[in-house]
C-alpha cells in the first residue's frame, strides 16, 4: 500500500455516504419520493467521470510538454476509469428513469420514444463514444511514441467535445432531466436542501477518490508490465 | 374575519396533507428495516474495498521484487 491516507479518506467518505445517504431526511417530492437519494450515487458517477477526464486531459498535456512515458500511461488509465464511471452513470440513470419518467398511461417500451430524445442522454452518449473512440484509436497504433503523441492530441480534442456535449447543449434545451434550461438543482444552494448537500459533496469526493485509486492501481500495473516487456 | 381564518386553515391543511401524502419509505424507517439495506450495501462496499487493498498490496510486492 502506497500513500494510503487519501485511500482511507475515500473509503470513509463512501461509508458515510452509504449510511447518511439512506438515513437523512430528504425533501418530500411527489414525483421523486425516496429516489431522490440517487443523487448521492447516480449524479456522483458523472461528477467522478468529469474529474477523471480532466485529470486524463491534464496528463495528456503534460505528456506533450515533457515527452515522459508515464504521463501517457496515466492519461490512458484515467480515461479508462472515467469511461467506467460514465457507463455506470448511464446504467443507474436508466434504472432511475424507468421509475420516474415513464408515462403511466403507456408501457415502458412505448415511453421510450420520448426518453430517447432527451438532450442530456444524447449528449452523454456522444461524450462516452468520443472517449471510446480514444481507446480504439490508441490501441490500434503499434509504435509506442507515435501512439502516445497521437492519443494525447486526440485526448485534448475529446475533452473539448465534453463542453458542447455535456456542459452547454443539454443546459440550453428543455428536458425531463434536471439541470437543463432551468438551472442545476443539485448545485444550486436554493434548491437542494442543506441536508442533502451535507451528503452530496462528500459523496462526490468519496467516489472520485475510489476512481483515482483504481486508476493508480492500473497505472502501476501497466508500468510493471512494460518493464517486464523491455527486459 | 372568521371566514378568512377558516379559508386559510383550509388551505394550510390541504397543503400540509399534500406534503404528508408523498409516499416515502416511512414504514421502513419506523421498523428499522432500512438498517438491513445499509448493512447489505456496506458489506458489498467492504468486499470491494478489501479486493482493492489486496490488489494494491500485490502490486506493491511486484514493484519491490523487480
Amino acid at each position: 500500500m502506497r500513500k494510503s491516507w487519501w485511500k482511507i479518506l475515500g473509503v470513509l467518505l463512501l461509508v458515510y455516504t452509504f449510511i447518511a445517504g439512506l438515513l437523512i431526511e430528504v425533501p418530500r417530492n411527489p414525483q421523486l419520493e425516496e429516489t431522490i437519494r440517487n443523487l448521492f450515487f447516480h449524479v456522483c458517477m458523472w461528477f467522478g467521470m468529469m474529474i477523471l477526464f480532466i485529470v486524463s486531459f491534464v496528463r495528456a498535456i503534460m505528456y506533450l510538454r515533457t515527452n515522459k512515458h508515464i504521463h501517457d500511461i496515466a492519461s490512458r488509465q484515467y480515461a479508462g476509469v472515467g469511461i467506467l464511471f460514465g457507463v455506470l452513470g448511464y446504467l443507474t440513470g436508466a434504472i432511475w428513469m424507468s421509475y420516474t419518467w415513464i408515462d403511466s398511461n403507456k408501457s415502458i417500451f412505448n415511453s421510450f420514444d420520448t426518453i430517447a430524445r432527451e438532450p442530456k442522454l444524447i449528449g452523454a452518449a456522444i461524450a462516452l463514444l468520443v472517449y471510446a473512440a480514444y481507446l480504439v484509436l490508441r490501441d490500434s497504433i503499434q509504435d509506442i511514441d507515435k501512439r502516445a503523441r497521437i492519443s494525447a492530441v486526440y485526448n485534448i480534442f475529446a475533452f473539448a467535445m465534453l463542453f458542447p456535449s455535456i456542459w452547454i447543449i443539454p443546459r440550453l434545451l428543455d428536458s425531463l432531466h434536471p439541470g437543463g434550461s432551468e438551472g442545476n438543482p443539485a448545485l444550486d444552494p436554493g434548491s437542494a436542501s442543506a441536508n442533502m448537500r451535507l451528503v452530496f459533496y462528500p459523496a462526490i469526493a468519496g467516489w472520485t477518490l475510489i476512481g483515482v485509486w483504481i486508476a493508480t492501481l492500473k497505472i502501476r500495473m501497466k508500468i510493471i508490465h512494460e518493464q517486464k516487456l523491455s527486459q | 374575519m372568521k371566514k378568512l381564518i377558516a379559508i386559510f386553515t383550509f388551505i394550510f391543511l390541504v397543503f400540509f396533507a399534500n406534503a404528508q401524502d408523498v409516499k416515502m419509505a416511512d414504514i421502513m424507517k419506523e421498523n428499522g428495516k432500512i438498517y438491513v439495506v445499509i448493512a447489505v450495501m456496506l458489506t458489498i462496499l467492504g468486499g470491494l474495498v478489501l479486493y482493492l487493498i489486496r490488489l494494491d498490496r500485490k502490486i506493491s510486492k511486484l514493484e519491490r521484487n523487480k
